[in-house]
């Protein structure tokens, strides 16, 4: 319910408020666009706001202590606003990623953490939200500022989730169950569910915090030791939460957390023969790379949350203003660089028209500037290559022959901001509709035929989420079990509470984080088997 | 839960002296009064009855004494709440946050809480203070953390249909709880109640409505909706018939004796069919096998049935020894009861408290006596500690027939009876000849003797070579006349939840 209403309130506008639960519940349309003029005289090219926040931890985090990487090397991290250097960070390699793992081997193999009772670990990761709670806005500019992302998002929503994440996992600390199993004989059978070991996790740049909790939090309450690899566009958010975990009771070795590259730390760690478990979210080409590491070191089995490109689909009964609404936040909320982006929207012919006017309408209303403003929606791509990436697919979509609506254009000339962009008229076969742009790009494609739309959504190498519009209840159960993907929220979208599952259906990725399924990414599974003698009964 | 270990404690005067304020300062009584609706009330009649500290027997206090009216009221509060209130609606992350709240809450007061139950109940201070209180805010802990996790499932249907399962808060629930635990009963019942969405009466023991109160007290400062935990203290007879006879209770848990649960069950079936779920009583055996280390069984055997007096439903009233180490092992037995200590529950060295009111010590009495008289060898204690108080010695029979009295009823006391037998099969037969299936023990070095016992005896809790090894994530619950149901873990959960199920077609669905 949560998570609806906070969709609610991004669908519309983010405007200055304070954080209170209780505004989540209005939210009216009201306020939505009051003071708002369409993005290109939206302040993006004012001098960027100071950060309210200082960065205290650029070191890497080994054994519970924040030390210089082996090297001495640091790399920097950069303001997306300006492109200027935040901070000169601790680069790990691979000798920083050996330190880590033997920290983390010494604490699963000796303990305490996994062999402590489930509720004391359920209570460390208790104490660590409340502490969360304390620390709320210090972390949600760390968040912005190193990554561009609405402060307000991240105040609001980002850390918040990442609160309720840790929550979540702590109660289902002291809850995970083997089983005892039926056996043909006189056989007596258990399952016991054991925390794997040594988890190596890779996560992005495009919410630090929130992959940060969504790999974090269920190795933690299984009690497994981690190598966490930050993202380096992003590394900061991560080094304050760890510190934070520490100081709720965490013992040494038990989160190790690495910033540095990917070819280097994150190829030492998918390799490691002392790593028992690896876990990334990135993009589908990385993914493959991790895979095949992990297959040429010790087969350690890997999760993947890789790249999409999500169908959303409006059908000819949709109450278009809202499909609008919602077609709109699904694509462009976070800049775009949401993997489960609803990059393809597929509209019914009958609604075609009136849906693109005002696709393009609220495109034009897109509040794009200073992410730390109040009443931004939208702030810059996370960095240099993605903003040039970005800026590629449009000329490639107008290349193409798709119709540019609106959008098109770097946004000031500071900055990685980009216009707020739709193009129609699409086709299936252009790039823009088939690789994963990761930017503020909506592709607008047209259908009249709900086994065309079937086919085509599935016609793609990703399968990790869909959004369906309709009113009509058997429209809803047909395409929710024909479209080959991991997620599918109907008249909603990205609604993300800790319980439901996300993951993805073929080069999407393998593996489901949050819920009940994200424990099993993180236990082995021994069944125990004796004879019986004399059972009273089988 | 861990028990006091006898063996550690030197012998003290078996007798109450000294005053229990030399130990730790007695808590004034702040709460006395119903609690309805978020306030506390007098009751409708005004009445009041008094409890009583059964290390002294002297008036502790006045509390107000609900009956059918206040009753009444507390379900309409109840009502109110489940069908138009926040609770319910609330998602379980929130509710959860609530109950974690009210955990911390209880942590903040730990001592004043132990002592109201040690007040009550004459339970040791100690144990209270480490065990009870602490325990209840780790279940309030445990069921905020699945508060979030109650599911229903997608079916596999047989035909091109969708279906799934809701699970639905029950309503509201009727609780009616004992007094030799007084705070964790409480929360074994009200937090799975309260983490699946459900508003509550809750009926304490007459014998034990302190600590009660001061939860509801607690429960309003952490933030639970007025309505949702209503408290009416009074008598079974009428309060607690009231409950169990309310036509607008969905559910009713009891936990206490066999005879008055079955009454309940009768008063539910004759009002509205409420479901009833039933923690009742018990003659649980413990099988001592002759491969086992004597000391160590012994000990088992000891805390097995002393722990909390004797007064607990699990108590391992039966004793079996396997013959081979019979004679070593009651020698042991007899050794150690002597060494634990009876006095002031607000004594550190005690091991065991008064007995909670003069009527059941008065009972215990009786089947002592009954014992002897029907022939069985009392090797020690069995007698009166002190002039005051309801202090009894531990008594340990032998040579019991499993047709004496001592045998085969709850004494509910520090009473224990020890038998022998000759093999696997036997001990398992005679452990089974009863009407009662709450819990047993097994003592063994043999994993197929541990397993077959396991699985052959008709209980619902089997601990080998442990015992009272109670869990938040363990279910309990009986067998047999011992009841129906279970506490603790996620199957508590079921108790307080509906399923409800749905269905709808569905076309061109690639996959069945």
């Amino acid at each position: 319910m949560a998570a609806r209403r906070i969709s609610c309130l991004l669908s519309r506008s983010l405007t200055a408020r304070p954080a209170s639960s209780a505004l989540f519940h209005r939210g009216g349309k009201a306020s939505l666009s009051r003071g708002i003029s369409r993005y290109s005289t939206a302040a993006a090219v004012d001098d960027p706001i100071k950060s309210p926040v200082q960065v205290n931890y650029s070191q890497l985090l080994i054994n519970g202590q924040f030390v210089d990487a082996v090297s001495g090397k640091t790399f920097t991290t950069l303001d997306p606003r300006t492109g200027d250097v935040i901070a000169h960070v601790a680069e790990g390699d691979s000798e920083d990623v050996d330190r880590a793992v033997s920290a983390a081997r010494k604490a699963f193999d000796e303990g305490p953490w996994p062999k402590m009772a489930a509720y004391e670990r359920s209570k460390i990761l208790l104490k660590f939200a409340d502490l969360l709670e304390k620390h709320n806005d210090e972390i949600a500019a760390l968040e912005t500022w190193d990554n561009g992302k609405p402060y307000e998002q991240a105040a609001q929503i980002e850390v918040p989730m990442f609160t309720r994440l840790f929550r979540y996992y702590a109660g289902w600390a002291d809850k995970i169950h083997g089983l005892t199993v039926p056996a043909d004989g006189a056989h007596h059978v258990q399952t016991l569910h054991e925390p794997i070991g040594v988890a190596g996790q890779i996560i992005p740049w495009n919410f630090p915090l929130l992959m940060f909790a969504w790999k974090v939090g269920p190795a933690l309450a299984c009690g497994n030791t981690i190598v966490l690899k930050t993202a380096e566009q992003t590394p900061l958010s991560a080094l304050y939460a760890a510190k934070l975990l520490h100081e709720a009771g965490l013992p040494s070795g038990v989160l190790n957390v690495i910033s540095g590259f990917g070819p280097t730390a994150g190829a030492s760690l998918a390799s490691h023969m002392e790593v028992d478990k690896l876990a990334f979210t990135g993009s589908t080409d990385t993914g493959k790379v991790v895979l095949q590491l992990a297959a040429k070191s010790n087969l350690k089995p890997v999760t993947l949350e890789l790249g999409g490109k999500s169908p959303f689909i409006v059908c000819e009964d949709a109450d278009v203003d809202k499909a609008v609404e919602l077609a709109h936040f699904a694509l462009f909320f976070n800049q775009g660089q949401c993997c489960c982006a609803g990059s393809r929207t597929y509209v019914h012919e009958k609604v075609y028209d009136e849906f693109l006017e005002k696709a393009k309408a609220r495109a034009l209303k897109r509040v794009v500037g200073d992410p730390f403003k109040g009443g931004i929606e939208q702030g810059p791509q996370v960095d240099s290559d993605q903003f040039e990436k970005i800026l590629r697919y449009i000329r490639s979509g107008v290349e193409s022959g798709a119709t540019l609506e609106t959008g098109g254009e770097r946004l000031g000339t500071k900055g990685y901001y980009i216009q707020p962009t739709v193009f129609s008229n699409v086709k299936d076969d252009m790039l823009i509709a088939k690789d994963e742009i990761f930017g503020p790009v909506q592709s607008i494609l047209k259908f009249d035929d709900l086994d065309e739309v079937i086919r085509r959504s599935n016609a793609s190498r990703y399968g990790l989420a869909a959004g369906v519009f309709t009113q009509n209840i058997d429209t809803a159960n047909t395409l929710t079990r024909a479209l080959r993907v991991g997620s599918v929220w109907i008249n909603c979208f990205d609604v993300f509470d800790a319980a439901i599952p996300f993951g993805g259906y073929k080069m999407s990725g393998h593996g489901r984080e949050k819920g009940i399924y994200s424990l099993s990414n993180y236990l082995q599974v021994k069944a125990v088997v004796t004879p019986l003698k004399n059972p009273a009964w089988l | 839960l861990a028990l006091p270990n006898a063996a550690s404690v030197r012998n003290m005067a078996t007798h109450p002296n000294g005053t229990s304020e030399s130990f730790v300062k007695i808590p004034g009584i702040k709460f006395t009064k119903l609690f309805i609706d978020g306030e506390f009330v007098d009751s409708v009649s005004g009445k009041t009855f008094e409890t009583i500290n059964p290390s002294t027997e002297e008036v502790v206090a006045r509390i107000a004494e609900g009956d059918k009216e206040d009753v009444d009221l507390a379900v309409k509060a109840a009502r109110r709440a489940f069908d138009h209130g926040p609770w319910p609606r609330m998602s379980g992350l929130e509710r959860g946050k609530i109950l974690t709240k009210l955990a911390d809450l209880l942590d903040e007061h730990t001592e004043e809480l132990a002592a109201l139950d040690t007040i009550d109940a004459g339970k040791l201070f100690a144990t209270c203070k480490a065990i009870d209180v602490p325990h209840a805010a780790n279940m309030l802990r445990y069921y905020a953390g699945a508060a979030d996790k109650i599911r229903g499932d997608v079916l596999k249907m047989s035909r091109p249909l969708h279906g799934y399962t809701l699970r639905e808060p029950i309503g509201v629930v009727g609780l009616i709880i004992p007094w030799n635990f007084p705070t964790i009963v409480f929360f074994m019942k009200v937090s799975p109640a309260l983490a699946a969405g459900c508003t509550v009466i809750i009926k304490p023991a007459e014998l034990t409505s302190l600590s009660a109160l001061y939860y509801a007290h607690l429960a309003k400062l952490a933030g639970i909706p007025d309505g949702v935990l209503n408290v009416v203290t009074g008598y079974g007879e009428t309060a607690g018939a009231a409950v169990s006879s309310h036509m607008d209770i969905d559910k009713v848990c009891f936990t206490g004796s066999t005879e008055v649960g079955r009454k309940i069950l009768e008063a539910a079936a004759a009002s509205n069919l409420k479901p009833v779920s039933l923690e009742l009583g018990g003659k649980s055996p413990l099988l001592i096998f002759y491969d086992a280390d004597v000391d160590i069984a012994a000990r088992i055997a000891l805390n097995g049935i002393l722990f909390n007096k004797g007064e607990i439903c699990v108590a391992a009233s039966r004793v079996y020894v396997q013959e081979g180490i019979y004679d070593e092992f009651v020698k042991k037995l007899v050794e150690k009861a002597k060494a634990w200590v009876v006095g002031d529950p607000f004594n550190p060295k005690a091991c065991q408290g008064p007995q909670v009111d003069k009527k059941l010590f008065e009972k215990i009495l009786f089947y002592i006596e009954e014992g002897k008289r029907q022939g069985a060898a009392l090797l020690s204690g069995g007698k009166r500690v002190g002039e005051k108080g309801y202090f009894l010695e531990p008594a340990i029979f032998t040579d019991v027939d499993e047709d004496m009295l001592i045998a085969k009823d709850e004494i509910f006391g520090p009473v224990l009876s020890v038998m022998k037998f000759k093999t696997v099969e036997e001990g398992i037969k005679r452990a089974n000849d009863t009407r009662y299936g709450l819990a047993a023990g097994i003592v063994t070095n043999d994993l197929n003797v541990a397993n077959t016992v396991s699985r052959s005896i008709r209980a619902g809790i089997i601990w080998i070579n442990c015992y009272l090894a109670f869990d938040l994530d363990c279910p309990y619950g009986g067998y047999k006349m011992s009841g129906s149901g279970r506490d603790y873990g996620l199957e508590a959960l079921d108790k307080y939840l509906q399923v409800k199920s749905v269905v709808t077609p569905i076309f061109n669905s690639p996959w069945l």
